[in-house]
């Protein structure tokens, strides 16, 4: 259970080695904080993030976790839920970025990205929201990205995907609201972090520390979209509307 | 029970606690006591409560994605046996409703607490207490025998002399070893509907401290109001207010015409739609505690009162818990041992400092506990006081005065709680384990659950 506070008590991570999934969970851990569960397609990797978290109360449990491997959601969320209790907070945090270059002229590469990040997340959100619609309580935290306002042209599948996800959350988290169950979508601007390594920075950038700042102060005020850094809700209200030749001249890295 | 069914898909609904925070969903369902086993029957994994007027601050009575009853009963059902002085009640009946049968023909009930808007079944799940714990106990030493309905749909009938370890694991027991249905209650004779009080102004913490040592025992009703904002010398500073019930022989010719006379009414409600950020700031606060205590008499005896008045002044603002806007309000109680002043004195400090905007804090000292092992009140200085739940570092100030009053030796109230942890409880209540094996041996299969079971591991 959340307490009155709006501390979480059990929190699962999908895409348990996400520098931002990993910001939020330490930014949210609290001494109420009873499990976290890291679910990761590398093990080993997420053992070594396990290790950074645990402390004496607070237990950490790493499962292995395939986003495209769709079909084995459901049974992973009835293992952690058996194993651990009702999920109080679930950080939807796993996908692809793959080069922008490569990605919009190869069809296995496009696809595969659009799988994990499309249809991975779709299935494993449902999966949660399963369980959560059964809690009658929950908070899902999607990552989105501010492409799900406006998908650039250097990473369009990329930004597609996080595009998709983003009204899928939207919507998802309309139908949940009756159920007790509150979705947050996170669009943070360019991020420092593992995924983006070498990458040029965009205006607005920010760390994962300052996306899971934001993430959970949005939580405790119970909004339904954050965006990291917070002016990017204004700028983006601003590119949305602009005309097409412009914005493809735009400086935005 | 297609009926049941769909009833239930109707009333799925967002419950709170008196805080308003932390809402999660359950299915609702009103019914007659003969009708609770079936209900129950329905209940799916996630279990069932039943919850009575949503008092409890935090989140006792809710039970999220799980089914939460609420008992239907009327105070024409209470069965008065004068001759024994006590009353055989519905559970499901309000302290306030009981009130306006009882006190008309000179009974009142044995504990009130400080809203009369509590049932009967809640105040025996939380083992309430008032202010007269240190002359009467708890709510729970008053309860002669009550009706349990058990996980398995038979019914029970306990007492202090029939089970008495299931009945003290239901004193105090969160409403987790079944359903009380009914109870046999003693009852105090009264006079008149009168309270004679006695108010005192106390400058500071080690004078209340004296005074209520001192003086409490002279008293059936106790309890001291501390201004938690005043700090340095003035630090504990409070008026403290104590009584009894007046005799005939105290009253005017005026009240004499109606001695038993008892109709309280509510003057106002805080509407639904205050700002959300509330009315309540450090400056507003701040200014109502200063003129508060400013108000008070240096010292005045004798002063008659009503029962409202004495017992229930926030009930005359319905739905007062409003005005902490949408982020809602923490209520912190504890008890330490007697000895553990200077405890109680660094909890107060903390809270002077921190900037929370508490209004008053209500002090009040202890007498004995009871058998149950769940029931809060223990001997030693109680502290409740309301905070925003907006409060900056409110999370780490309650988490530090967390281990404060459990190195002291003290323990935290379930029916106030929404934020403490399974650790501080199990520290807190050296006998849970006992309760757990008692509840075990009723209700293997958990059917009864709550939120704050789950959160603090009562039903693991």
């Amino acid at each position: 259970m959340d307490n009155a506070l709006g501390e979480p008590q059990t929190i699962l991570l999908l895409g348990g080695t996400s520098d931002i999934g990993l910001a939020i969970v330490r930014e949210l851990l609290s001494p109420g904080a009873r499990t976290v569960v890291l679910a990761c397609r590398n093990v080993e990797k997420g053992e070594l993030a396990a290790a950074g978290l645990r402390h004496s109360g607070l237990s950490v449990d790493v499962v292995h976790f395939n986003g495209s491997d769709t079909a084995s959601h459901e049974q992973l969320m009835a293992d952690v839920v058996s194993k651990h209790g009702d999920i109080d907070l679930a950080i939807l945090a796993f996908a692809l970025l793959g080069d922008g270059a490569v990605t919009s002229k190869d069809v296995q590469a496009a696809s595969e990205i659009a799988h994990v990040n499309f249809t991975g997340t779709v299935s494993a959100t449902i999966a949660v929201a399963n369980r959560m619609r059964g809690q009658g309580h929950g908070a899902i935290v999607m990552l989105s990205s501010v492409a799900g306002e406006r998908v650039r042209a250097a990473n369009p599948v990329y930004g597609g995907t996080k595009a998709g996800i983003d009204g899928f959350a939207q919507g998802l988290g309309d139908a949940l609201a009756a159920d007790g169950v509150h979705m947050m979508v996170v669009r943070p601007g360019f991020v420092h972090s593992a995924m983006t390594q070498g990458l040029k920075a965009s205006p607005f950038s920010s760390t994962p520390e300052q996306v899971a700042a934001v993430t959970a102060k949005g939580l405790r005020s119970g909004r339904r979209t954050v965006w990291a850094p917070g002016i990017l809700r204004y700028v983006f209200s601003t590119l949305r509307h602009v005309p097409g030749p412009v914005w493809r001249r735009l400086p935005l890295g | 029970m297609a009926i049941l069914t769909d009833v239930s898909i109707q009333n799925r609904r967002p419950l709170t606690g008196w805080g308003r925070t932390n809402a999660t969903v359950a299915e609702v369902l009103e019914v007659p006591n003969h009708e609770v086993a079936a209900a129950v029957k329905e209940a799916g994994p996630r279990g069932a409560l039943v919850r009575g007027l949503g008092r409890s601050y935090g989140d006792a009575a809710q039970n999220a994605g799980g089914l939460v009853i609420r008992l239907l009963g009327s105070a024409h059902q209470a069965v008065l046996d004068p001759s024994t002085a006590t009353v055989t009640v519905p559970a499901g009946v309000n302290l306030d409703e009981l009130l306006r049968v009882l006190v008309p023909r000179g009974f009142f009930v044995p504990v009130t607490p400080g809203t009369r808007f509590v049932t009967i079944g809640g105040a025996i799940a939380s083992d309430i207490h008032g202010k007269n714990h240190h002359v009467e106990g708890s709510f729970g030493n008053h309860v002669r025998a009550l009706t349990l309905l058990l996980a398995d749909g038979s019914t029970m009938v306990i007492s202090p002399q029939q089970h008495p370890e299931l009945f003290w694991a239901t004193i105090g027991g969160m409403g987790l070893t079944g359903v009380i249905l009914d109870a046999t209650v003693g009852l105090l004779r009264i006079e008149t509907s009168r309270m004679s009080v006695d108010t005192t102004r106390i400058p500071d913490l080690d004078a209340l401290f004296a005074a209520m040592s001192e003086g409490d025992d002279d008293f059936r009703y106790s309890v001291a109001w501390i201004d938690p904002q005043a700090k340095g010398r003035h630090l504990g500073r409070s008026v403290l207010g104590r009584g009894d019930h007046a005799r005939l022989d105290q009253l005017g010719p005026k009240e004499l015409l109606s001695p038993l006379e008892y109709g309280p009414k509510q003057l106002a409600s805080v509407p639904p739609l205050v700002p959300p950020m509330g009315v309540i700031n450090h400056a507003t606060v701040a200014a109502f505690n200063e003129v508060w205590y400013r108000k008070a008499p240096l010292r005045r005896e004798g002063e008659l009162k009503g029962i409202a008045g004495f017992f229930h002044p926030l009930d005359m603002v319905s739905k007062w818990n409003r005005v902490y806007g949408s982020s809602g309000m923490v209520q912190y109680q504890f008890v330490v041992p007697f000895g553990e002043e200077e405890a109680m004195r660094t909890v107060i400090e903390r809270l002077s400092v921190s900037g929370a905007a508490s209004f008053l804090a209500v002090l009040k000292r202890f007498g004995a506990g009871n058998d149950s092992p769940l029931s809060f009140p223990a001997p030693g200085w109680t502290l409740a006081l309301d905070v925003p739940g907006s409060t900056r570092g409110l999370a780490d100030l309650l988490h530090g005065l967390d281990r404060l009053v459990l190195d002291a030796g003290g323990r935290h109230y379930f029916a106030k709680d929404g934020r403490t942890t399974a650790a501080a409880i199990r520290q807190g209540y050296p006998r849970l384990e006992e309760w757990k094996a008692v509840r075990d041996s009723v209700d293997p299969e958990h059917v009864w659950q709550s939120d704050l079971s789950r959160r603090l591991g009562l039903t693991d």
